[in-house]
């Protein structure tokens, strides 16, 4: 990839050298190239190229500095994350989400609540409502009840006055048909005596039966 | 850089990856603090302000600071579950730092005048081995000798096997290369790349094809940096769920 590159930069260079018209393009990738004319501007470079030449991620004897401070750097990164940030982070998270149950099961509790709350509503109102008919059915049925009682009454009362009536009746029936008998026996006898006969009482007493009892039937 | 020394063009590339002292001018030795030690603590400290300072709040109703950190902890930490599954989590802490530190270092690289420490083989091969390390490690510590099943491929016809086996063993030992040289590579040839077009913007005739095309370029590289950091890192996670579930 890095020679790729070098080679693209190359090309580009010497594609741009007309424009340049004559200009010195110079590519330096391997500082032991260029010595002491750059010396002054580029003394690390020129340094370092005393020690390797070739890419600086190639030159080895870097490498352990900078493994020690690469193992310094992460040991100490990883102490802090794990120590601090890391905790805190979970803390928080977890925070959060507890909230976020809390919340969410407060809510369904309140819901939870408000069926309840229409639930003995509703109850409340069916609970009346029966109580409302059964007070009237109970009324109605007193009601009923003392009706019934005055139409027996009534009835009574009808009944007794009518058997009274009756026995009324049948009294002034026996009576009439006494009185009749007497009155017919009576007539009879003042008849036969008037005709100049001697009247039989017990003659005369057969007769009118005998008459009443076609009479009467 | 390109200086016009004398109505001449020079090119240098390369110059941006050279490893200097931060103070003098002497040899580097290994605790030598250089610009690759300057850049990588800046590195750690642009991850742990966005981390631990944009959470200071822990606000339940997040602010943008906060949003970005719980964007990277999410994405991580979806990244493990989904690939290498809930036991892979445990290795959470690691990923995550492997992925803050890769993203910024790109990002930071792309700050001008900067000093990209991920486009150095040997700090990618550094964070390369770590992870083949790491993933073998687990490999045999979790699975025993279970984890070579991971060449022995029993799907695959018994005459089959031992090719396959060859073509496993060898894939997984380019890992740990093609990791660190992939995220090396392509900031050594973006940057490089971005030189070689600013260099042209000292010829008054190509100056703006030269801009727009560092413009264009710049775009380009911070797309780059992320979805380097994002494959390095989805990789770690695909090679620790090799390690976790050699079977599959």
């Amino acid at each position: 990839m890095i020679s790729l590159l070098q080679g693209a930069a190359t090309t580009a260079a010497e594609t741009t050298e007309a424009p340049g018209a004559g200009d010195e393009i110079v590519i330096i990738t391997e500082s032991a190239t260029h010595g002491a004319e750059t010396h002054s501007v580029y003394g690390d470079a020129a340094h370092s190229a005393a020690e390797g030449a070739g890419l600086p991620q190639l030159d080895i004897t870097t490498f352990g500095n900078q493994i020690f401070w690469l193992v310094v750097t992460l040991v100490v990164l990883y102490l802090v994350l794990s120590r601090v940030a890391l905790p805190r982070i979970a803390a928080v998270l977890s925070d959060r989400q507890g909230a976020m149950t809390g919340d969410l099961m407060a809510a369904e509790e309140f819901k939870q609540r408000a069926r309840e709350a229409e639930a003995a509503y509703d109850k409340a109102l069916a609970e009346a409502r029966g109580e409302a008919q059964r007070i009237v059915a109970a009324n109605r049925a007193e009601i009923q009840a003392e009706l019934n009682n005055a139409i027996a009454r009534a009835d009574a009362e009808i009944a007794a006055r009518t058997a009274e009536s009756e026995t009324r009746i049948r009294e002034i029936r026996a009576t009439a048909e006494t009185d009749a008998r007497e009155v017919a026996q009576e007539v009879t006898a003042a008849l036969v005596a008037a005709f100049g006969g001697n009247a039989d009482n017990a003659a005369v007493t057969a007769a009118v039966d005998s008459r009443m009892k076609g009479a009467m039937q | 850089m390109a200086t016009a020394t004398g109505g001449g063009l020079e090119f240098h590339p390369m110059d941006q990856f050279v490893v200097r002292p931060l103070f003098g001018d002497g040899a580097v030795a290994w605790y030598t603090p250089t610009n690759v030690t300057l850049w990588l603590f800046l590195t750690a400290l642009a991850a742990i302000a966005v981390l631990v300072l944009g959470t200071r709040g822990r606000a339940i109703v997040p602010n943008r600071a906060q949003s970005v950190a719980e964007l990277a902890y999410g994405l991580v930490y979806k990244m493990i579950e989904d690939i290498a599954g809930k036991d892979g989590l445990r290795y959470f802490p690691y990923v995550l730092t492997l992925f803050m530190f890769i993203v910024f270092a790109n990002l930071l690289g792309l700050v001008p005048m900067a000093f990209t420490v991920t486009s150095h083989i040997a700090v990618t091969g550094i964070l390369a081995m770590a992870v083949f390390l790491g993933v073998t490690i687990i490999g045999f510590v979790k699975n025993g000798a279970h984890f070579l099943d991971l060449f022995w491929i029993r799907s695959a016809p018994l005459a089959v096997r031992p090719i396959l086996a060859v073509i496993e063993v060898i894939s997984y030992f380019v890992r740990p290369l093609s990791l660190s040289i992939r995220l090396a590579g392509n900031m050594i040839a973006g940057h490089a790349v971005i030189k070689v077009f600013a260099g042209f913007a000292a010829i008054a005739a190509v100056a703006p094809v030269a801009i727009i095309a560092v413009v264009g370029m710049y775009a380009f590289e911070v797309l780059v940096a992320f979805v380097q950091a994002y494959v390095f890192t989805i990789l770690t996670c695909v090679y620790l769920k090799d390690a976790l579930h050699p079977s599959h």
